[in-house]
């Protein structure tokens, strides 16, 4: 156990994507809750999917535009009834605009326990360069 | 009875009741109408949400609780409850990183819910794949619905 207080989760509700695309399969889309950090190097992204598997999982890099799209089956069976419903499963999905150039054939993307990790290593270019001062 | 009214205006008892009906029953049909295959549903507020569900012989229980260990979850059944917590860490980045975005929740988390009717806690089955648990509860014998063949 850490030392400091271990605080709860705190809950935010599945958020429904407020400006849906045109969609061509019906059912609910979600916008996962996402972390994400850059360094010199990479930006990496973190994405909550809980219930995609890694084959229903698209990423797609265009025009700088990073869409993520994962798709959830419903995991119930016909003859099982609802009892409680807190959460739906639908589509996963959200859209990001990368300013960076970004070193696509390096991208890495790796989906464990629900959750996705996305580095997406920035070209060589965009990389900032310490410049030394020569004294004359 | 006679009940002299000073003030007509002024609700009786019954009539306070046969209003606060009214409200309730105006309040459910708001309800319904919003809570059509397109509404969400109402969460309960607290982490992780759970889905519930039955068949004969069982209870199936859900829970959406992505990036957690399976060793770090801790169920529990006893007769009609059944109790999850965990906690959520999310390991710090060691490099220099800057944060544009940090949505992700991480802490303690602890839910119990008491189902309709008792399970058989020793035959208990829990999975956690791709960030969903799920418990396969089994009614306890008596708690199973019975056909009864009628006779003639």
């Amino acid at each position: 156990m850490a030392t400091e207080a271990t605080r709860d989760v705190q809950k935010t509700e599945k958020s429904a994507v407020a400006t849906a695309p045109e969609q061509t399969r019906t059912g609910p889309l979600y916008s996962p809750a996402v972390d994400i950090f850059e360094n010199d190097n990479s930006i990496t992204l973190l994405a909550d999917m809980p219930g995609v598997k890694a084959s229903d999982l698209e990423i797609d890099l265009r025009e700088n535009v990073l869409t993520l799209t994962g798709r959830v089956t419903a995991p119930e069976t016909a003859k099982e009834s609802n009892v409680v419903r807190e959460y739906r499963s639908g589509t996963f999905f959200r859209q990001f605009t990368v300013s960076e150039a970004i070193d696509q054939p390096k991208i890495d993307a790796q989906l464990t326990d629900g959750v996705l990790r996305l580095e997406l290593p920035k070209v060589e270019k965009a990389r900032p360069r310490q410049i030394t001062v020569r004294a004359v | 009875m006679l009940v002299r009214r000073v003030w007509p205006s002024r609700p009786t008892f019954e009539g306070s009741f046969a209003d606060f009906d009214q409200v309730r029953r105006e309040m459910l049909r708001l309800l319904d109408a919003t809570s059509g295959d397109d509404a969400p549903d109402a969460g309960a507020g607290v982490f992780p949400p759970m889905n519930i569900t039955q068949d004969d012989n069982n209870f199936y229980l859900r829970a959406e609780i992505p990036g957690v260990k399976p060793a770090e979850l801790s169920i529990s059944a006893l007769r009609n409850r059944v109790s999850i917590s965990g906690k959520r860490e999310i390991p710090p980045e060691h490099d220099r990183v800057s944060y544009h975005r940090k949505e992700r929740a991480e802490g303690a988390f602890n839910r119990a819910v008491t189902l309709p009717t008792e399970v058989n806690a020793e035959r208990v089955e829990a999975r956690y794949t791709d960030g969903v648990l799920t418990l396969t509860l089994p009614k306890a014998e008596q708690a199973k619905p019975r056909q009864i063949a009628v006779r003639a």
